[in-house]
């Protein structure tokens, strides 16, 4: 840990408070890990003995972000990212809670596995580390796993992760079992078949690469499948990683008719789309992979309306001997918990969407869906705090990224913006110098 | 010694990758100058010096009879020494990666590299790791520029012109790597492309490419020019994308029947292997229209070309 746990006075700060709809120019007051104030005026003179001060400079606070999905290799896939390391490069970028995937080597798919990763994350990580469960046995879409047992060791949702459950009888009796614990289902609609070989959004550009092609109808008929279901059973779904207009479109419907389904899209398919690929480019190979220029609009309008819920990372670390291949035969996947903010903040700068609603969708949305304290600056809240400079420009260089792997989108990229510090639980875990 | 009739063309690149991003000069100057090698290929003298000293190897990750061998008379016929090298069999098996075996190569100094592999985009990357000059042989679905460049030349042989022409490319689009270059080069050219095939080997969005799209052999080769027909790989044919090869022989295979809806004088090309009774009919293939065996003797003019026309721009040329 950088810093004790002594007082913190933010001052002079823009706060910022997605939950409680609040933007104001005033101070934050941390004492004992804890929110104490957010106000106008705190001042020195209000404070405990022994305070810290920090003036922001009118720089943005507002809550540490809760990343709803990253991949994390431990165990299994150490070399890839570790607990630590992956906390360290949330904390670089605004993360102050991750909530990992499931489908480690071997997979968290009984209680045993979620409390080992709990207690090493408690040991070595700087950041809130959460994991998310398997929906179904060794990920491998059969039979479901214990939700109770898992639920009440700390798994905070169900998820085979990438994978699809083709199964609809599995599906079912899964979402019908997981509204007895009220157990929030995470699912990646995808149908492997229809995906087949492809590798790049099907389309013009795929044609001209030549590179097989995935189509749009891959995700939507899936998650047509899958509100049915959810309408069927009455139960929490969440369709992660949506890319596409259409699919917008089911979602919609599905909303409109009462159904309690949510979503989330990634922060590539937000601020990239297929022609970023370029010549070739196996950093922008993505599972699902990256759409059109009309798709990603479509999804920063819904992310605007709510339709969306939640922006993650989608983290996923890969080494040089994954990813410098050739385009068909390189691992899907990008890094990007350190820069989800920074690369959201575009889409801020571009005017495209307020920063109250990006900073909701990475803060106090996915603390709703997925039952966590954080997200929030209400004095008592936990505090998980970061001070954000709105306007620093910097061009990303990877070697400086915290991250085992450096396979980030953003290589060499022009940003606007960066955390400047990080707190979690009342303490200092990372400040930009 | 023979000494080049007329100045040889170079390139404004170090590498040909693709058609794409190719000038109407560049293809024009290209076919001009395979146009003397064609000339000098027919005499019993066909060694040339330019590439003399230079160190040539043919690196094919796929395996390759007539591309191989062609670009190898090329090489030999400028003067280069040229080494084959077919990857399939030796240490990509061994689990060596793409880019470990263009780190090994590059280390002995070859001048220029001709590159085919099974991969899309993988020549390309191959391309950005070695010191020399790179040939794409052909990679994936995506381009296979010498093989555009020598139908094009044949194509000028024959009809004087390219500019204007109805050319209908028939089969197999959505793996071909023939068809994608082929789309690109006569576009350059400002000929008319059309792709006919059934639409599961169609890509979809091949439209913005620059053909026009048919669906029935008869309309697509309705006064066509030149009739292109390409290979269909027999994994393909049993019910993966067409339902067998007696099926889509009678609804594609070009036969004379087909064939009389073209032009009367339409000219007929495949860049080979050929599948007889599948995607072409014997009669045909060895008909008098057909250029298939002229299109084998342009390849080495062509390849010539290319290979000079990269040499001229080597570093220490």
């Amino acid at each position: 840990m950088l810093s004790d746990r002594r007082p913190l006075l933010l001052t002079n700060a823009r706060i910022v408070d997605p939950a409680r709809d609040l933007d104001f120019p005033g101070d934050l007051l941390i004492a004992d890990g804890v929110i104490r104030e957010a106000k106008r005026g705190i001042g020195a003179a209000g404070v405990p003995e022994g305070t810290e001060i920090v003036d922001c400079h009118g720089k943005v606070v507002a809550p540490g972000l809760i990343d709803m999905r990253a991949f994390v290799g431990e165990p299994g896939a150490e070399y890839r990212e570790t607990l630590a390391s992956a906390s360290q490069a949330a904390a670089a970028g605004g993360v102050t809670t991750i909530v990992m995937r499931p489908d480690t080597t071997p997979p968290i798919d009984d209680p045993a596995m979620v409390d080992f990763v709990m207690r090493r994350a408690r040991d070595t990580a700087i950041v809130r580390m959460h994991t998310m469960a398997a929906l179904t046995k060794g990920l491998k879409g059969q039979e479901m796993t214990e939700f109770g047992l898992l639920k009440a060791a700390g798994a905070l949702a169900f998820t085979d992760a990438d994978r699809c459950v083709t199964n609809a009888q599995v599906m079912r009796r899964a979402l019908t079992y997981a509204r007895d614990f009220d157990a929030l289902i995470v699912h990646q609609p995808e149908d492997p078949d229809l995906v087949g070989d492809g590798v790049m959004n099907e389309g013009e550009f795929a044609a001209r690469l030549g590179l097989t092609g995935v189509p749009k109808a891959a995700e939507t008929i899936m998650l047509e499948r899958d509100v049915r279901l959810a309408a069927l059973t009455g139960a929490r779904y969440h369709a992660a990683a949506v890319t596409c207009a259409e699919s917008l479109e089911v979602l919609r419907r599905a909303r409109e008719a009462g159904c309690a389904v949510t979503a989330s899209c990634t922060i590539n398919h937000l601020t990239l789309n297929e022609n970023d690929v370029g010549s070739y480019r196996t950093f922008c190979k993505m599972s699902p992979p990256l759409r059109a220029e009309e798709d990603r609009k479509a999804l920063v309008e819904a992310l605007a309306s709510g339709l969306v819920d939640v922006v993650m990372s989608d983290h996923d670390p890969q080494d040089v001997e994954t990813k410098r291949l050739p385009f068909a035969e390189a691992a899907p996947g990008a890094i990007g918990i350190e820069t989800m903010l920074t690369a959201g903040l575009r889409l801020v700068h571009s005017q495209e969407i307020p920063l109250s609603k990006l900073l909701a969708a990475m803060s106090a949305r996915p603390a709703e869906l997925l039952g966590l304290p954080g997200g929030s600056l209400k004095p008592g809240s936990a505090a998980d705090v970061i001070v954000l400079d709105l306007d620093a420009p910097w061009v990303l260089d990877p070697n400086e990224l915290k991250s085992k792997c450096k396979n980030t989108p953003f290589d060499e990229a022009r940003l606007t913006g960066r955390v400047a510090r990080t707190i979690v639980a009342g303490r200092t875990v990372y400040e930009y110098v | 010694m023979n000494i080049p009739p007329k100045p040889s063309y170079v390139l404004n690149q170090r590498h040909l990758l693709g058609i794409e991003g190719l000038s109407r000069a560049d293809i024009g100057g290209l076919l001009d100058r395979a146009e003397q090698f064609v000339d000098t290929n027919r005499q019993i003298d066909k060694k040339h010096s330019q590439l003399r000293g230079r160190t040539q190897i043919n690196l094919f990750f796929e395996a390759s009879t007539r591309t191989q061998s062609s670009f190898e008379l090329a090489g030999k016929r400028l003067g280069a020494d040229v080494m084959n090298m077919s990857v399939s069999s030796s240490s990509m098996r061994k689990g060596e990666t793409l880019i470990d075996t263009a780190v090994t190569l590059n280390a002995m100094h070859p001048d220029i590299l001709v590159v085919r592999h099974h991969a899309s985009g993988a020549v390309e990357l191959l391309a950005r790791k070695v010191d020399c000059s790179v040939i794409n042989a052909g990679d994936g679905s995506h381009e296979h520029p010498t093989q555009a460049l020598l139908d094009a030349l044949t194509i000028r042989r024959n009809r004087g012109r390219i500019e204007g022409l109805t050319v209908a490319i028939c089969g197999d689009i959505t793996h071909s790597r023939v068809a994608r270059s082929n789309i690109i080069l006569l576009n350059t050219m400002g000929a008319n492309v059309r792709v006919v095939a059934p639409s599961t080997l169609l890509p979809p969005g091949i439209e913005r490419m620059g053909a026009e799209v048919f669906r029935d052999m008869r309309e697509g080769l309705r006064d066509a020019d030149i009739v292109m027909t390409l290979r269909l790989q027999r994994e393909r044919m049993s019910g993966s994308f067409v339902p067998s090869s007696q099926e889509y022989f009678h609804y594609f295979g070009l036969d004379q029947r087909k064939l009389d809806y073209a032009k009367p004088d339409a000219l007929v090309m495949h860049p080979g292997p050929m599948n007889r009774g599948v995607e072409i009919d014997s009669g045909v293939a060895d008909g008098v229209h057909s250029l298939i065996r002229e299109q084998v003797e342009m390849g080495v003019a062509v390849r010539m070309a290319a290979l000079e026309a990269l040499s001229l721009n080597l570093p220490n040329a």
